[in-house]
């Protein structure tokens, strides 16, 4: 019972790896590529550990992997807010589909004073 | 050959081919941020292998290597967008932006 349960794991916890990594070759936008390879590559990655813990039912072995998947929820995340702000800052091009920049007013006005604080207040 | 043999063998050949796929987005860029990103999804990929061989290979022992992957696989991203963040500045600074 335990053997089809991990079996079954581990083939949809493949198969969302697979399918992060077609998002990360199809989809048209760094940010949206990003958001397949983050959610889904953790998803796969966590089923795939969770398989693992069910299949050897040790305690030593259940709270590895799950020590493995709480270590990726926690970083994934990081990595990923830190990979757009960088991707941003390097002046990526969008899809053209996008319609919302929320930073774009923030990260202007920023760079602007941190640039040259003596050319704003010349312009004052 | 058991169940699961059987999606052992299957999820090898999932992940053989998102590594190809992301190592295709390696190569093709076209920018610095699109291959971290590529990158990191390989970590991904590497750890889902390694927990996939710790149970092929019946040494559950193997899951060590992938919490260190884990780690280093962190630690290597967030020095990448560092970099990333850092020559953008540099970039704009020197008038190529």
């Amino acid at each position: 019972m335990l053997e089809i349960i991990a079996g079954i794991l581990l083939i949809t916890g493949g198969f969302f790896v697979l399918v992060a990594a077609v998002g990360i070759l199809r989809l048209p936008d760094i940010l949206m590529r990003m958001h397949a390879s983050t959610k889904a590559g953790t998803l796969g990655a966590g089923l795939i550990l969770l398989a693992v813990a069910f299949l050897y039912a040790e305690i030593g072995i259940i709270s590895r992997a799950l020590a493995t998947i709480a270590f990726i929820l926690m970083t994934a995340p990081v990595a990923a807010h830190a990979i757009g702000r960088a991707a941003y800052h390097h002046g990526i091009t969008f899809w053209k589909g996008t319609i919302v920049d929320d930073l774009k007013d923030y990260y202007e006005k920023t760079r602007q004073t941190r640039r040259g604080s003596e050319k704003v207040s010349e312009e004052d | 050959m058991d169940f699961l043999s059987l999606s052992i063998i299957i999820v090898y050949i999932f992940l053989s081919l998102s590594l190809l796929i992301s190592l295709i987005r390696v190569i093709i860029g076209p920018t610095l941020p699109d291959r971290v990103v590529a990158l990191d999804l390989i970590a991904f990929v590497v750890i889902s292998m390694i927990a996939t061989y710790a149970i092929s290979s019946g040494h559950p022992v193997y899951l060590d290597v992938a919490i260190v992957l884990a780690l280093v696989a962190f630690l290597g991203t967030i020095a990448f967008a560092r970099y990333v963040i850092l020559r953008a500045g540099k970039l704009r600074e020197d008038g190529h932006a």
